[in-house]
């Protein structure tokens, strides 16, 4: 009877798995073996390995690798940082908080403030630098982008900083250890898994995303996440969509195992 | 167990009693059956009063909504479950719509306001005999710039966006149609040629302007050229009405090479439940003052020749938004390419994109 109810009780969640995990992903890879005449074909993979999608993969894993050290590096000491403070949940509410905004809200709210007349032109006119073009850079297109991805850096690290034994700590200093030393000997080992975590948590999301690219990169920057919506909306392409799509989640999958812990 | 069982049990007896209620709302305020006429249109693109002196006129009630672009609203057509009465859909869209039968044919007896539309916006390439739409609004696609930032300079064909001087001041629209359109006729092809090498000289050519363009972008286009973020955009007519709506600054103008003729055009979805409403709306905005209220409130061009009559002389003799013959007559409409050719352009386009300055 136990057991019974116990299975009864994993029907939701085993019916929410397979029809908005597996169904999709099955679908998925079944519709890139169609052209956009609903033939079958093989020809969509072979187009991927065109000079054009390999040079888009190749910025696409760029620009993420970019952001996930960029976020690590501003994430890791604001981490830290906030281990040591009196109102740490305080502290970490506010980190979180912009997260809880729409992120195509943020985009245009830096669309104003990156704009030629906008707030950051006008800090760099008054201190005597000048306009500059900033939108639409790679340098803004980064810049958000790690700005929307730190809380889910900061949240892993923190709580993998949190847990960290601080007898340990001391006993590196105990025994003579400088800071940098106890930091890169004891600390970051320790704390590795959060940031495998982050770093998860931020290039798996960076590789794909699309609206950014328009909004704040002007389209200067393509990803395989502006293909893949070129592809369903405009061109109705979906066999092409579908096989970019097959090839992010194999990259991503790939990721997984790489970052993945192995105990 | 028990308590699960009977949780499942207030939940569906919750959700019954709901949608009984829904329905029972609905049809006590006349919401269901015969008397109700279900619009499926662009954002902003009618005057709310219009709707109104029909609801008045007819006595039928309107349910408004609303679309942002061609494929959103073909899905949801597509995809079934709703009862579009009446929408508006751009031509490359109509001939779309026909091929996969979403479309019901419209019976011309029933629509006499139909003899105040100019015969040249009638029995086109996407819709011969007009047996499926009914022209609503017209445009092309042109430049807008802003001639304070350019020294006074006047733009007046596609090949000045190639001019050094523009460097780094071309906002373009996120087209592929429009992009590759006017790279075609700035080198006096059609906007739809197919020939491979065309197409292949028009990219290259396309890749020259990298250095001059700051950004491809969608709907945002008119905040930014609004706020003078750049001083040339690629746009369509309505939305360089907006534009200057908001910035009387700027300028627009259809290039001397030629360019595109767009339509959106009324046409009765498959979906369509209030088929004598549908009849009667069309109708009831074909009527030439009903037209050119529409247009003076949309800033949109219109098809109506008597409505054209109507409005005041700012509006139509307006030659940026109703063209003289000689331009008109190098203005094209996008052919339906097929999927294969859209498909090319498409790659085309993302090529040109992924160009690095």
């Amino acid at each position: 009877m136990v057991n019974r109810t116990r299975n009864l009780y994993l029907v939701p969640y085993i019916t929410w798995i397979a029809l908005f995990v597996v169904a999709p992903i099955v679908l998925i890879v079944y519709y890139s073996f169609f052209d956009v005449e609903g033939q079958f074909t093989l020809g969509n993979y072979a187009k991927f390995f065109t000079p054009v999608y390999m040079r888009m993969t190749f910025s696409s894993f760029w620009y993420a690798l970019l952001i996930t050290l960029f976020s690590l590096l501003v994430a890791y000491p604001t981490a830290y940082l906030l281990t040591r403070l009196k109102h740490k949940q305080l502290w970490l509410l506010l980190i979180i908080l912009p997260s809880w905004i729409n992120l195509l809200l943020k985009a245009y709210a830096f669309l104003g403030l990156f704009g030629t007349y906008g707030f950051a032109n006008a800090v760099l006119e008054m201190v005597g630098i000048g306009t500059q073009q900033i939108l639409f850079t790679d340098f803004s297109f980064i810049f958000v982008s790690v700005y929307i991805f730190i809380p889910f850096m900061v949240l892993p690290i923190y709580n993998a900083l949190e847990e960290l034994n601080p007898s340990l700590v001391y006993a590196s200093r105990d025994l003579g250890a400088s800071s940098w030393t106890t930091f890169r000997r004891v600390i970051f080992p320790l704390t590795l898994d959060g940031v495998k975590a982050g770093c998860q948590a931020v290039f798996i999301p960076a590789l794909s995303l699309f609206m950014i690219t328009r909004l704040i990169a002007g389209n200067r920057v393509i990803t395989l996440g502006t293909a893949i919506e070129q592809h369903f909306l405009v061109t109705q392409d979906w066999g092409m969509g579908a096989t970019i799509a097959v090839f992010l989640i194999i990259a991503m999958a790939i990721i997984m195992i790489i970052t993945g812990n192995r105990r | 167990m028990k308590q699960l069982i009977r949780t499942f049990a207030v939940i569906f007896l919750v959700a019954f009693a709901l949608m009984y209620l829904t329905s029972y709302l609905n049809k006590s305020q006349g919401y269901s059956g015969g008397n109700t006429l279900t619009i499926y249109n662009w954002g902003d693109y009618i005057d709310p009063e219009l709707i109104k002196t029909f609801e008045e006129e007819s006595g039928t009630k309107v349910i408004y909504q609303t679309f942002d672009s061609n494929e959103a609203m073909m899905t949801k057509i597509a995809q079934g479950g709703t009862t579009f009465d009446v929408s508006v859909p751009s031509e490359y869209a109509i001939s779309k719509m026909k091929e996969e039968d979403l479309l019901l044919p419209i019976d011309h007896s029933k629509l006499p306001n139909l003899k105040h539309i100019d015969d040249r916006f009638l029995d086109l390439s996407f819709d011969p005999g007009n047996r499926y739409s009914i022209p609503y609004f017209w445009g092309t696609v042109g430049i807008v710039f802003n001639p304070d930032l350019l020294d006074g300079w006047q733009l007046t064909s596609w090949n000045d966006l190639w001019d050094p001087r523009l460097r780094n001041q071309i906002l373009l629209v996120d087209g592929a149609r429009e992009v590759m359109g006017f790279g075609l006729n700035s080198l006096h092809y059609s906007l739809n040629d197919t020939n491979e090498d065309h197409l292949q000289e028009a990219k290259r050519k396309l890749g020259e302007l990298t250095p001059n363009v700051k950004a491809i972008v969608g709907d945002e286009i008119k905040m930014l050229l609004a706020g003078e973020e750049a001083a040339v955009g690629v746009v369509w007519s309505g939305d360089a009405s907006e534009i200057m709506d908001e910035n009387d600054k700027l300028d627009y103008v259809v290039p001397e090479e030629g360019s595109n003729l767009w339509f959106d055009n009324m046409v009765i979805p498959k979906t369509a439940r209030n088929l004598e409403g549908a009849y009667a709306f069309i109708n009831f905005m074909l009527d030439p003052d009903h037209a050119a209220q529409n247009a003076e409130y949309v800033g949109y061009s219109t098809p109506n020749k008597d409505a054209l009559a109507l409005l005041p002389e700012d509006i139509s003799g307006d030659t940026r938004f109703y063209p003289e013959d000689d331009v008109t007559a190098k203005l094209e409409v996008y052919d339906n390419l097929g999927k294969r050719m859209l498909s090319h352009y498409n790659e085309l386009f993302l090529e040109f994109k992924m160009h690095k300055k």
